[in-house]
């Protein structure tokens, strides 16, 4: 377990020093979100249309843009292990006697710090946005906990896209395919209770339901938490297990 | 750690019996048989597409053989890819030295990877700094480096941990004369002061002369002949030069082999290099 441990933070610790030198991208994925929160958020918050309960409508959609930004910047983190092929750094990290499995653990933590510099930036325009922010200590954890889970998963998901793949042309065509389908399929802008049967079903079997179902729990003074918090970890925890499984096996395919 | 001191009694750093790896119906390596003996530098040639990256690559247990056997270090790359990771050392034809971090931070990457303990991991890597005479420039971004210092910097990571083995695939490629000689230099001095085993692939008949006690070269994935370079010219006769030797060995000396990604590589490899 130390050894895991080791090898897991030596990969989260280069990739933090990385993104600290150069954190242009993290910038420009932050700009999205902000868009949907100020001018996608507050334009249907006049229109009314969507029934949310007692919540504003931008309140109602804060966890699912702070959800949509988790996605999108951990979705297309496989173009890195591209690069990383073609530079010959994913030959030599698996030339090391270091665990496959740790060394993309650490890759999926160091997504989750990503996300989580993206959920800073959605709670500070929230707040400009008075949208009523739980800030109380467990809340905060929760949201960290399910921020960092939320962007394992889907980071995995992408190492095993790239895994697959192999060139970043290909890459970019199917993550740019993939993103909206999953936002859409999901709770994110509109409650499950508004839609037709066959779309509640995508998003009952859609990761990013139950990370904003938790998030929207854990971020909204008075947010509604429909399937409870131990199903959506339980179901997080699970789809990660999974796909760190699938990923472990197909890592090792990028060498040849 | 694992020493070239404390390596075990075996006689061979590397044996390898009718290895082969096909792909599709391309063979790629066919039943090649080999033995390097512990302290030797062992040279392999070959034209573009020859099999010696794919043979590379099975001995540094990315890549899984078809059929044949192979040990490293005493442990077998098949049920054993774990012990053999453990004994060697590797610098790939890429350069895979991350531009982003400074040297010290690329090389306490390997140092954590490979397990070297906190109190002794600032020691060693100081070492390897200077042993590879990149103290002066070890907390500046590599990306600043020129390409004779990437290369260096990336053989001190593959020495780090003192492994028994290294495999170095085309390590001076695209380098300038007065940086090839340098990594020749130090890779001597890496055998003589660690006595390691080093198995490298070139193209270079100079480095190959230069370098290696002994070489064997690969024409369409079989070994077509082995020996000692002197061995070798001797062999066609008087005055024979190594380029005689390949080209007699290796079906000539202009080559259209090798696949497209192999040559992408190689020209993203010289481009950084610059």
């Amino acid at each position: 377990m130390k050894r895991f441990i080791r090898e897991s933070s030596a990969i989260v610790e280069i990739e933090l020093i990385k993104l600290a030198r150069d954190p242009t991208e993290l910038i420009a994925r932050a700009v999205q979100p902000v868009l949907w929160l100020v001018i996608f958020g507050q334009v249907l918050a006049q229109v009314r249309g969507i029934h949310t309960g007692q919540m504003s409508y931008l309140a109602f959609i804060t966890p699912g843009i702070l959800a949509q930004s988790v996605l999108f910047s951990s979705i297309f983190y496989g173009i890195g292990i591209i690069w990383e092929r073609d530079l010959g750094v994913v030959q030599k990290l698996l030339v090391s006697p270091a665990r496959r499995s740790a060394l993309l653990f650490g890759k999926a933590i160091a997504a989750g710090f990503r996300g989580i510099v993206q959920a800073v930036v959605i709670y500070l325009v929230a707040l400009v946005m008075h949208v009523s922010i739980r800030l109380d200590p467990l809340a905060i954890a929760g949201v960290l906990s399910s921020v960092m889970l939320g962007s394992g998963i889907f980071a995995t998901f992408s190492l095993i896209i790239a895994c697959i793949v192999k060139t970043r042309e290909r890459f970019m065509g199917i993550g740019q395919l993939l993103t909206m389908p999953m936002f859409f399929a999901s709770n994110a802008i509109y409650p499950l209770n508004l839609m037709p049967s066959w779309l509640r079903l995508i998003a009952q079997v859609n990761p990013l339901t139950y990370l904003i179902d938790a998030l929207r729990g854990l971020v909204i003074v008075g947010g509604e938490n429909i399937f409870g918090y131990g199903l959506d970890f339980a179901v997080m925890l699970v789809v990660f297990s999974i796909l760190l499984a699938i990923a472990v096996k197909l890592y090792p395919t990028l060498a040849v | 750690m694992n020493t070239a001191a404390s390596r075990r009694a075996d006689k061979f750093a590397i044996q390898v019996s009718e290895l082969t790896r096909r792909f599709g119906h391309l063979t790629a390596v066919d039943h090649i048989e080999l033995q390097v003996p512990y302290g030797e530098i062992f040279g392999l040639l070959g034209a573009n597409g020859a099999g010696k990256s794919t043979l590379i690559k099975m001995l540094t247990t990315l890549l899984p053989p078809t059929s044949g056997s192979a040990e490293v270090g005493g442990f077998s790359v098949i049920r054993s890819p774990g012990e053999v990771r453990r004994r060697i050392g590797y610098v790939s034809q890429l350069l895979s030295a991350d531009g982003a971090l400074t040297g010290y931070e690329n090389l306490r990457l390997s140092a954590k990877l490979y397990g070297l303990h906190k109190a002794e991991r600032n020691a060693l890597i100081g070492d390897a700094l200077d042993f590879m005479g990149l103290t002066d420039s070890a907390h500046k971004l590599v990306k600043t480096y020129s390409g004779g210092m990437i290369r260096r910097l990336e053989l001190a990571q593959a020495m780090l941990h003192r492994p028994a083995i290294l495999f170095l695939d085309e390590p001076t490629l695209g380098l300038d004369p007065i940086a090839r000689h340098t990594v020749w230099d130090r890779l001597l001095d890496l055998r003589r002061d660690y006595g390691m085993t080093v198995l490298i692939t070139t193209h270079d008949m100079e480095e190959a002369e230069t370098l290696c006690d002994k070489l064997a070269i690969l024409h369409k994935g079989r070994i077509s002949v082995a020996g000692k370079p002197v061995e070798l010219r001797a062999g066609l006769g008087a005055n024979k030069t190594m380029n005689d030797v390949f080209s007699h060995y290796a079906g000539g000396l202009i080559h259209d082999g090798g696949t497209f990604s192999a040559v992408a590589q190689t020209r993203r490899t010289a481009h950084r290099l610059g």
